[in-house]
């Protein structure tokens, strides 16, 4: 296994390969949240530019990657407020999700917080942040998500 | 006119509802008898030789491998049975595989169907387990909820195309109007314009009235190859085109949130091979699981332009009565939304409507119909066009 060299005295929890390079999953995007970094990938073979990272590129079939980190700057593209959540969010009900097109050009979902609901508007400036906490149980995930620009 | 792929002899649905104490198997049951008995030359023992079922959930009934269970209950054991799973569109892509086995020439008569029973799970078990056809890491791990996906494709197309939440009320409104005629829907009442503004708010825009509701039910059709058709009956309906299409099966990773590109996709296959355009089609059941989406359904069928589903519902247009009829059973909204019995059960109405069967709805003339249902959020789609075969 790829994974079988590391110890638990790492610094870091990345999953990576038998050449040390942090792979580009779902998990270690969420581990740099963790750093309080915003990652995707760069294809190097064809220069697409991935999120989330992927382990395949869509668009040239390489497994070859660069991880690059994005300013976390953006544009809101459309947006929806939530009154009925699923059961693990209803204590933030109601709160408000949207969807960011970052400066770098990739889009992601997220959660907008420290915005008055009735102030949210289609084109608004945000930037992405990052929570602290981690949950307990798997998936030990740290979320992202927006707040307007400060 | 192009040959038909397949033809449906008969079909039956349940009552679709709560259906208290019921099981999945025993509403695949109640469907399945009623195609049996409406189709007298049909030996279901002799004539069936395989069954083609959608189911989205196993979570619903704590209940999986469906297929050898579904086949047992409605008497058909040993002949091959296979699950098909697309999530609101299950029972949409289990009719194509049918009809990819009636194309091999491997069968000559196939059942196919959906079940799901969702009404003993709570509301909030049932957002849930929905969810699941969503995204884990990035949608469902920030809180995003179906309604919430579909919201943001209604604040994309009221942004973009200036379409109101009152134009989205009314599609509910007259989904609720034509249940009243169907004896099967989930609900036969009539609801008003103001009723759905003031329905209580589930995401922005989109309000509880706009939301289809949980719903037991099950759906079957029973499908031939078009050349033994006569021998069941001398009313067939014929499949003259079939499509599908996918897409990422998260929202965010697309240019256009007023848009369904598997149903531009899959309708344009479907079209293709049944040689009709859009203006051809006599009767409709479109995929209204938020209002949002019957209004993006007709842009994207080619019922009218980019931006004028929320005038074509304001015209009347795709009412009882009106130009081309949308969702004579009542649709998602009003009949039900069994998840994975939806797409055989609008098929099943296409079937009542072109064989006049469908009484005080049915439509006139009706010649030829079309089915449009979609999984996810729109990840997969799938269209058929109908044409009556007498």
């Amino acid at each position: 296994m790829a994974t079988s060299t590391l110890t638990t005295q790492e610094k870091d929890a990345f999953i990576r390969d038998e050449n040390r390079t942090i792979l580009p999953i779902v998990e270690n995007f969420y581990k740099f949240c963790g750093q309080g970094k915003l990652m995707g990938v760069k294809c190097q073979r064809c220069g697409a530019l991935l999120w989330p990272p992927r382990v395949v590129c869509p668009k040239c079939f390489s497994g070859a990657f660069d991880w690059i980190q994005f300013r976390g700057k953006g544009k809101l593209l459309t947006y929806t407020i939530i009154h009925f959540p699923p059961s693990q969010f209803q204590a933030l009900a109601p709160y408000a999700v949207g969807i960011l097109k970052l400066e770098e050009g990739p889009q992601l979902p997220g959660m907008i917080k420290n915005v008055k609901l009735e102030d949210l508007r289609i084109g608004m400036d945000l930037q992405v942040d990052f929570e602290t906490a981690l949950p307990k149980e798997w998936p030990r995930w740290a979320r992202y998500f927006f707040k307007p620009t400060s | 006119m192009a040959t038909p792929v397949a033809s449906i002899v008969s079909g039956g649905v349940s009552k679709f509802g709560v259906r208290e104490g019921l099981y999945g198997r025993e509403l695949f049951a109640e469907a399945a008898k009623e195609a049996f008995d409406r189709c007298s030359n049909l030996d279901p023992k002799r004539d069936i030789q395989a069954l083609f079922v959608g189911m989205m959930s196993e979570s619903y009934e704590h209940q999986a491998h469906v297929a050898p269970l579904f086949l047992d209950w409605v008497g058909l054991l040993p002949i091959p049975a296979f699950r098909t799973e697309g999530a609101c569109a299950s029972s949409s892509v289990a009719m194509r595989t049918a009809l990819f086995a009636i194309a091999s020439g491997m069968y000559d008569v196939v059942l196919v169907g959906g079940v799901e029973k969702m009404t003993h799970v709570s509301t909030t078990g049932v957002t849930e387990i929905l969810a699941m056809a969503s995204d884990f890491p990035f949608e469902q791990w920030h809180g995003i909820s179906f309604p919430g996906i579909f919201a943001m494709m209604a604040v994309d197309h009221m942004h973009r195309y200036g379409t109101t939440e009152e134009q989205m009320a009314r599609v509910a409104v007259k989904n609720h109007d034509h249940g009243v005629l169907n004896s099967k829907a989930h609900f036969q009442k009539r609801i008003t314009v103001g009723e759905v503004l003031s329905s209580r708010p589930v995401a922005w825009p989109l309000k509880l009235f706009d939301c289809c509701p949980r719903t037991d039910g099950a759906s079957c059709l029973v499908l031939t190859s078009p050349r033994v058709a006569k021998k069941f009956t001398d009313t067939p309906v014929q499949i003259m085109g079939s499509g599908q299409a996918q897409d990422t099966l998260s929202l965010f990773e697309r240019q256009n949130f007023s848009t369904m590109n598997v149903t531009k996709l899959a309708s344009q296959q479907a079209y293709k091979m049944a040689n009709v355009s859009p203006e051809d089609i006599d009767v409709a059941e479109l995929h209204d699981c938020f209002t949002i989406a019957e209004i993006i359904a007709y842009e994207d069928l080619g019922f009218c332009e980019a931006g004028r589903g929320g005038k074509l519902i304001e015209d009347g247009v795709t009412r009882l009565g009106g130009k081309m009829p949308v969702n004579t059973s009542g649709g998602l909204k009003a009949k039900g939304h069994p998840v994975g019995a939806t797409g055989v059960a609008q098929a099943y109405e296409i079937y009542l409507q072109l064989t006049n069967q469908a009484g005080k709805r049915q439509v006139s003339p009706a010649e030829i119909g079309l089915t449009q249902n979609v999984g996810g959020a729109a990840s997969t789609g799938v269209v058929h066009v109908y044409q009556r075969g007498d």
